[in-house]
């Protein structure tokens, strides 16, 4: 070691670094648990005019023997495993890689080979997940737009703000996404030849610098939105109709 | 008058350990302050390097509190006062005596980077967006606190294969430049290892210039990379194009 013994500790940090990524370890976790969960249910997943953003597009395929979540819910976690910013959350909450910044990580010096070996360089196709993640977004506002009709015609429930508020957060969650950022504009190094480019990559980088708080707002709405179908398919609450 | 404690690391490549000493405290007193303290009345051959003490020379880099700082913008009334404030040299680079580093690796790595290289017939006049990119990246004062955090470098020490952040904002600045014509897409890749970086954004909370340098450079650099090496669809299209 460079510095003798004096930096062979975890760290010299006195501040409490530790904090976020235990924190940020605890939520991914408790979503990924429940998102499991609901996945494999099969069941208590629609309440007329509401289907939950885990079944949408809701799939009913005869072939398929196991719960229809499972065919698309690989878009939206694919692409949420390959965001840049979840990668840095979980690199350094799960694989402590570094826990935190000028902290010890968990694999032994130089041990690490970053995303430049499988299975990390699979990181670097995450363009194909926006796209994947793109189609079912769509979906969602379908089904955001049929939360409007009820059986007995044009309404507003709790329901569906619930699922508005959900399909615009997960929205802006792709629209501030890195690999679109690039693909709309990032790339070109002239700018003043395309000047409609200039101005999304333009807006696009200025949703791009909350990304992470777009990551964590839309993870924990489309929880939200699915835990409150289920509430109202299991009979515990019941939506309130505004008009 | 109420005193800090600083301790600080002496020693050199052979080995050392911290130094107790007290400090009176001065209202807006910086670390480097207290270090010029410890030099004019205990310790004077204690070595450490600057020469701006105005945040731009990028001379005085140290870890405080095992946080890599610059020590003449880093205000005592910032840290904890009431336990010793340590002060280490930079842990990445070798250690030549106290604090001094040699940080000789970073100008050998970046004479790596192929320079600007511009067309034969270039119109040298740009225009403000186009050239607005690159100039974030020359904000750098090379103080080298960013390749200290890295733990590509610290921890793993790959100095043969990742040029680390730095040098990552040194090639993003040329490849965005409007009238650059060089393509590092393949050294960025190979030679330079923008795949060991796992994006953890380290560099990015310790640079005292505030350059953004995962989300405006690396990621970026990665997406191009992603562009040439990762993303059949962009093959096709650059056929159909014929470029
Ligand atoms: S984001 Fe990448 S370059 Fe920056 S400190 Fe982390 S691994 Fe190193
Ligand atoms: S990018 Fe920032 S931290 Fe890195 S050398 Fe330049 S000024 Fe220092
Ligand atoms: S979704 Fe986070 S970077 Fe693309
Ligand atoms: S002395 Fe110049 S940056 Fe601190």
């Amino acid at each position: 070691m460079a510095n003798g013994t004096a930096q062979s500790s975890i760290t010299l940090r006195t501040d409490t670094w530790w904090v976020l990524p235990l924190v940020t370890a605890i939520v991914l976790a408790t979503f990924g648990a429940y998102s499991t969960w609901r996945a494999f249910a099969n069941v208590d997943f629609l309440v007329q005019p509401y289907l939950s953003p885990f079944y949408s597009p809701y799939i009913l395929a005869s072939w398929w023997p196991f719960s229809p979540a499972l065919l698309i819910l690989w878009a939206p976690l694919g692409f949420r495993a390959t965001c840049y910013y979840y990668r840095k959350a979980y690199y350094r909450s799960f694989f402590m890689a570094p826990p935190g910044c000028a902290v010890k990580p968990m694999a032994k010096a130089g041990n690490y080979e970053g995303e430049t070996k499988f299975p990390f360089i699979i990181q670097n196709i995450h363009r194909y997940f926006f796209y994947a993640a793109a189609v079912v977004l769509f979906f969602l506002w379908v089904d955001a737009f049929h939360a409007l009709w009820f059986e007995d015609g044009f309404g507003i429930g709790v329901g569906t703000i619930v699922l508005f508020v959900n399909v615009i957060l997960l929205s802006m969650y792709s629209l501030s996404c890195h690999s679109f950022r690039h693909l709309v504009g990032g790339r070109f190094d002239v700018f003043s030849k395309c000047p409609t480019r200039f101005r999304l990559w333009e807006k696009v980088s200025k949703w791009n610098e909350n990304h992470a708080m777009w990551a964590w707002l839309s993870l924990f709405s489309v929880a939200l939105a699915d835990l409150y179908i289920f509430l109202l398919a299991k009979g515990v609450i019941t939506d309130l109709r505004i008009i | 008058m109420s005193v800090a404690k600083l301790r600080i690391y002496r020693g050199d490549a052979e080995g050392g350990q911290e130094v107790e000493y007290d400090v009176p405290i001065e209202e807006g007193m910086v670390v480097l302050d207290a270090i010029h303290f410890v030099q004019a009345n205990y310790d004077g051959d204690i070595a450490v390097r600057w020469n701006c003490k105005a945040a731009k020379c990028g001379s005085c880099s140290a870890e405080i509190n095992g946080m890599p700082k610059l020590t003449c913008k880093t205000r005592l009334d910032t840290l904890p006062l009431d336990k010793p404030i340590t002060v280490h040299p930079l842990k990445t680079f070798p250690i030549m005596k106290d604090l001094v580093t040699d940080v000789s690796w970073n100008y050998e790595v970046r004479k790596k980077i192929p320079p600007f290289k511009y067309a034969k017939d270039t119109d040298w006049k740009m225009q403000q967006v186009d050239v607005e990119r690159s100039q974030e990246f020359r904000k750098c004062i090379e103080c080298y606190l960013c390749q200290d955090v890295c733990h590509v470098l610290r921890n793993h020490n790959k100095k043969n294969e990742f040029f680390g952040p730095r040098m990552m904002i040194k090639i993003a600045e040329l490849e965005m430049h409007p009238l650059d014509i060089e393509d590092r897409k393949e050294m960025l890749r190979e030679a330079a290892g923008v795949g060991y970086c796992n994006i953890t954004k380290c560099c990015t909370e310790v640079c005292p210039e505030e350059i953004h340098i995962t989300d405006n450079a690396i990621i970026p650099l990665k997406e191009r990379v992603a562009d040439t090496y990762f993303d059949p669809l962009q093959w096709v299209m650059k056929k159909i194009k014929g470029s």
